[in-house]
């Protein structure tokens, strides 16, 4: 049997419902909110400022700095330990080499910009939905940036490619494929590529293009809520 | 297709093209890639001539040499101040600029300016580096006394002294305060502590009016209406 309906009921290409903001938290230079069905993102940018330790200051340029942590209750089953573990020590490091193409911080030698993106609630593609907010906050942070970075899953549940799973798709009784891809927008380069599970060369060449018009979905929601924050200056 | 592709004075988010063609060049927070320009940070458009530059409307104070700031004595060396300056990097003030008068080989620097005092200064070198040299020899710069100080985004500080000096005329003259700004962010406000408080609160207010239209009209009435 092949997955022809998919469990909530989208369209193969169709992304949860999206919603983001930029500017909430106000101790912060930077922050946004970023939710895609029910994964909530809160990115908060600090800095540039002074780097300790010292030996890891840089003369040549500032670092990107990233920490990502889910809230112990925000999955669906057990609570989940508190602080750092392997997984989030990983995707911090994915996310830090997913902003770095497009970050320029050769501006502020020697000094840290920190990136600290919390999930209160999260039902898959949370790194995705991390490095959206993480562009969101660094772009109202104001640090020099190429571009936006925009990011979604893709992959394929039982032979079907489809753009953002969510988590039944994941665990879906099948061959399932998880792809988190984070795009820039002007040259659709891909500065995150991950996978999970099994697919087809003709299949992952299939999602790859799809891809691209997702992350175009959820750029088109990150300049809106950026102009929104900062619009009514412009009339 | 070239030319200007985005309205002056629209909002553009780091990554927009602004430009297409030779027919412009790239000025501030803008970069050319082909035939493209392209916006790097947040900001307003804006057209100087041929150049499209861009003014950011968030982000870190960036010190420039000549910026009258407030800082804050972090330490003592035995020819120095250490400063903050509300920035990632710290400012050197000289033994030799602090004072008009001479200061003699064995003095007690903290007679001067003691740690944790705030100074009113002005930038007088910025490296590549960011090492920052500060002076306080010229007229109208001299260690803060009494008052309060507040902290405001070093961006809405052109708003808060208005063109000319407006705003900042204006504050002063209804309340009869005495109010430094830094263009770091810190401003430093002194006079009767009401009056103190009720300009902390008309600063506060331009930081979250600074986009509106006729801020200096609601300034002067909510100076008003608290008299």
């Amino acid at each position: 049997m092949t997955y022809t309906k998919r469990v909530d009921g989208r369209k193969k290409d169709e992304l949860r419902p999206m919603e983001a903001k930029a500017g909430v938290i106000p101790n912060a230079d930077g922050s946004a909110y970023f939710r895609i069905g029910k994964t909530t993102a809160y990115a908060a940018v600090y800095g540039p400022r002074e780097l300790f330790p010292k030996f890891k200051q840089n003369p040549k340029k500032g670092l990107l700095r990233c920490s990502y942590g889910m809230m112990p209750f925000s999955g669906s089953g057990e609570r989940i330990r508190p602080g750092h573990s392997r997984r989030a020590q990983e995707i911090s490091m994915v996310m830090e080499q997913a902003l770095l193409p497009v970050v320029d911080l050769s501006a502020f030698p020697n000094t840290v910009v920190d990136v600290y993106v919390d999930l209160p609630q999260t039902d898959a593609g949370t790194r995705c939905a991390a490095i959206s907010a993480a562009s969101i906050a660094l772009a109202d942070a104001g640090i020099p940036m190429k571009e936006m970075i925009s990011s979604v899953a893709v992959g394929q549940v039982d032979g079907t490619v489809v753009a953002d799973l969510c988590y039944d798709e994941e665990s879906y009784d099948a061959i399932v494929s998880d792809i988190p891809v984070a795009m820039t927008h002007n040259g659709k380069e891909i500065t995150l590529l991950q996978m999970d599970g099994e697919i087809s060369k003709e299949d992952l060449l299939e999602a790859l293009e799809l891809a691209k018009t997702a992350t175009e979905k959820v750029y088109e929601l990150q300049k809106k809520v950026l102009k929104e924050k900062f619009g009514v200056s412009s009339k | 297709m070239s030319g200007l592709l985005i309205e002056e004075r629209s909002i553009v988010i780091p990554g927009e093209v602004l430009a297409e063609g030779m027919d412009y060049l790239p000025g501030e927070n803008t970069y050319r890639q082909l035939d493209k320009i392209y916006a790097k940070v947040l900001g307003l458009v804006s057209l100087v001539g041929r150049v499209v530059k861009l003014t950011p409307l968030s982000g870190p104070y960036v010190p420039k040499v000549g910026d009258k700031i407030i800082g804050k004595v972090t330490d003592i060396t035995m020819t120095s101040w250490r400063v903050d300056t509300g920035t990632a990097y710290s400012a050197l003030l000289n033994m030799k600029d602090a004072s008009m008068r001479f200061i003699r080989n064995n003095e007690d620097l903290s007679k001067i300016l003691a740690i944790g005092d705030y100074a009113v200064v002005i930038i007088t070198k910025v490296t590549s580096q960011m090492l920052i040299d500060l002076t306080m020899k010229e007229p109208g710069l001299h260690r803060v006394e009494g008052g309060r100080i507040i902290k405001i985004n070093p961006q809405k500080v052109p708003r808060v002294i208005g063109k000319q000096g407006s705003m900042i005329t204006l504050i002063k003259d209804k309340t009869g305060c005495t109010v430094t700004v830094g263009q770091n962010g810190l401003v430093w406000i002194k006079g009767a502590s009401e009056k103190e408080l009720l300009v902390e609160n008309a600063i506060k207010l331009i930081e979250k009016k600074s986009h509106e239209e006729g801020l200096t009209e609601k300034i002067q009435q909510f100076l008003e209406g608290a008299q």
